[in-house]
């Protein structure tokens, strides 16, 4: 099999139909980030519109009540960090 | 038994569709198409047949339709020509895609500009490669017997996949002639009900035409590809059941006149006819004349085709269709193609003719046999009956 296929063409499924509904979820988009979301919590209003933006869905509050990312999602595009009203949110360089 | 009528074929075609007990219509009426769809309209609203019956504002949308109706598990038919089969053109290749059995019927016309309402083959040419089956009716009888057996190939477990049906447009669904319409239980007999293995199912949910990434879209086009061959024997076997239930056979390619034949007529759809008549009274005169007719196109017949074309030293392949600035014509292209490197390959006279509902008589195709065999017809391919100032 070519090293660039994930599967062999006999077992996908009938016109390459999704049979297990959500799997989407199993996709690590988390590997795509080169830039990371940190929060500043002195600053954030715990407004939640960086939760409603993110495109992945990712953000949701922690038992303190913040905003937080799950980074197996997060693709660090930096939207959460344009839409704080409170600038609570930096992009920094992954692994920094 | 079925009863015997002189119908219009279009209107035929319509009854095919009505015994095969389709549940969706979606349909967009363009010439010369339109007497089909206009047909399964009346049926629907007099409730002679039980369907929906969509009038999209487009052929884009009636092909749209039409998938969402297959996705949800019906039995679904269509019907087009020229510019909306062009206009379906990206659905098209969706459908095929995502295997989902349909039927549509295409009265083929030639594509504009300038603008032509008349019969050749441009339209379905341009869309080869769709990964639909596609085959070719020479007569009235034909175009019912296809579309009912359509249905049976779509279907089947083995195939899953949509086809085409194409008539010459006018000079077969504008003409009346006598046809025997099946009974409603013969049909029903040899054409049991839709089982979709795969349907959109709140209970059982399942997504259709998700992202293919690099990693998977070259097997999602070997699944495409294998099954379009793969359907090949199954034409066959179904074209083979109808000839059993009904008493008309029907093969991938027919031959005609002398078998064996040193020089070979090949034709596909309508003009085939003619080309018989012309092929007939070449022998009638002693000449050494046959013909070889192309029913199926996709898959291509390719081991049948080469069977019906043993012992030919030149084969005269009719194009009605021209490819600008390519070698030749699509269906002598194909031929080349299958030829190629094989001993004994006959030559392969292109001749590009009837286009835009220019008429090519029993005449012309003994004009032609005769520049064929004095070797007048000669390079890539030839447009038959231009006229120009140089001619
Ligand atoms: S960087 Fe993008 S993906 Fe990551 S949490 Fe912010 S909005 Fe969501
Ligand atoms: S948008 Fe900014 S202020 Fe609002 S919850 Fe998110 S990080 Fe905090």
């Amino acid at each position: 099999m070519s090293k660039q296929a994930i599967m062999a063409w006999e077992d996908l499924a009938l016109g390459t139909a999704i049979l297990s509904p959500g799997n989407a979820k199993e996709l690590r988009t988390g590997d795509w980030r080169s830039l990371k979301p940190k929060l500043d919590e002195e600053k954030c209003i715990k407004c939640s519109l960086c939760a409603m933006y993110c495109p992945e869905f990712c953000i949701s509050v922690d038992a303190e009540g913040f905003y937080r990312p799950d980074f197996y999602y997060c693709k660090g595009c930096g939207v959460c960090a344009n839409e704080c009203p409170k600038d609570a949110i930096t992009m920094g360089k992954e692994g920094e | 038994m079925g009863k015997r009528v002189g119908l219009e074929v279009s209107l035929a075609v319509a009854e095919a569709v009505k015994l095969a007990n389709v549940d969706v219509v979606s349909a967009y009426p363009i010439t010369p198409q339109t007497h089909i769809v206009e047909e399964l309209s009346v049926y629907v609203a007099s409730g002679e047949l039980d369907a929906e019956f969509i009038p999209v504002e487009s052929e884009h949308s009636a092909m749209s339709a039409a998938l969402g109706a297959a996705a949800a598990g019906a039995r679904v038919y269509t019907a087009t020509a020229s510019q909306g089969l062009a206009l379906m053109h990206e659905i098209l290749f969706i459908v095929s895609g995502m295997r989902m059995p349909m039927v549509m019927t295409v009265a083929n016309r030639a594509l504009s500009a300038p603008i032509s309402i008349w019969n050749d083959h441009g339209d379905i040419m341009a869309e080869r490669d769709i990964g639909w089956i596609q085959i070719f009716a020479e007569n009235g009888q034909e175009a019912l017997d296809l579309t009912l057996c359509a249905f049976k190939i779509a279907e089947d477990k083995r195939v899953l996949l949509p086809m085409i049906v194409n008539i010459d447009g006018f000079t077969l669904s504008h003409v009346i002639e006598p046809v025997i319409i099946p009974d409603h239980a013969e049909v029903d007999a040899f054409l049991p009900p839709y089982q979709p293995v795969l349907k959109l199912d709140t209970q059982n949910p399942v997504t259709f035409g998700p992202v293919g990434v690099p990693e998977v879209y070259t097997e999602a086009r070997k699944q495409l590809e294998q099954a379009v061959i793969g359907a090949k024997p199954v034409v066959d076997e179904v074209l083979a059941g109808f000839g059993a239930a009904f008493d008309r056979q029907y093969k991938l390619v027919e031959q005609n006149g002398k078998i064996g034949a040193k020089t070979l007529f090949v034709t596909m759809g309508s003009l085939g006819e003619t080309c018989m008549t012309a092929v007939d009274e070449l022998m009638a005169e002693g000449q050494d004349a046959g013909q070889t007719r192309i029913r199926l196109w996709r898959p291509f017949p390719e081991e049948e085709f080469l069977a019906a074309c043993a012992g030919a030293e030149k084969l005269v392949v009719i194009d009605r269709a021209l490819s600008p600035g390519a070698v030749c014509g699509p269906v002598a292209s194909e031929l080349k193609s299958l030829f190629y490197g094989r001993p004994g390959a006959p030559e392969i006279i292109n001749v590009i003719a009837g286009l835009g509902g220019r008429d090519v008589t029993v005449r012309e195709f003994k004009e032609m046999f005769a520049l064929a065999g004095s070797g007048k017809l000669s390079g890539n391919y030839m447009m038959w009956g231009v006229e120009s100032h140089a001619s």
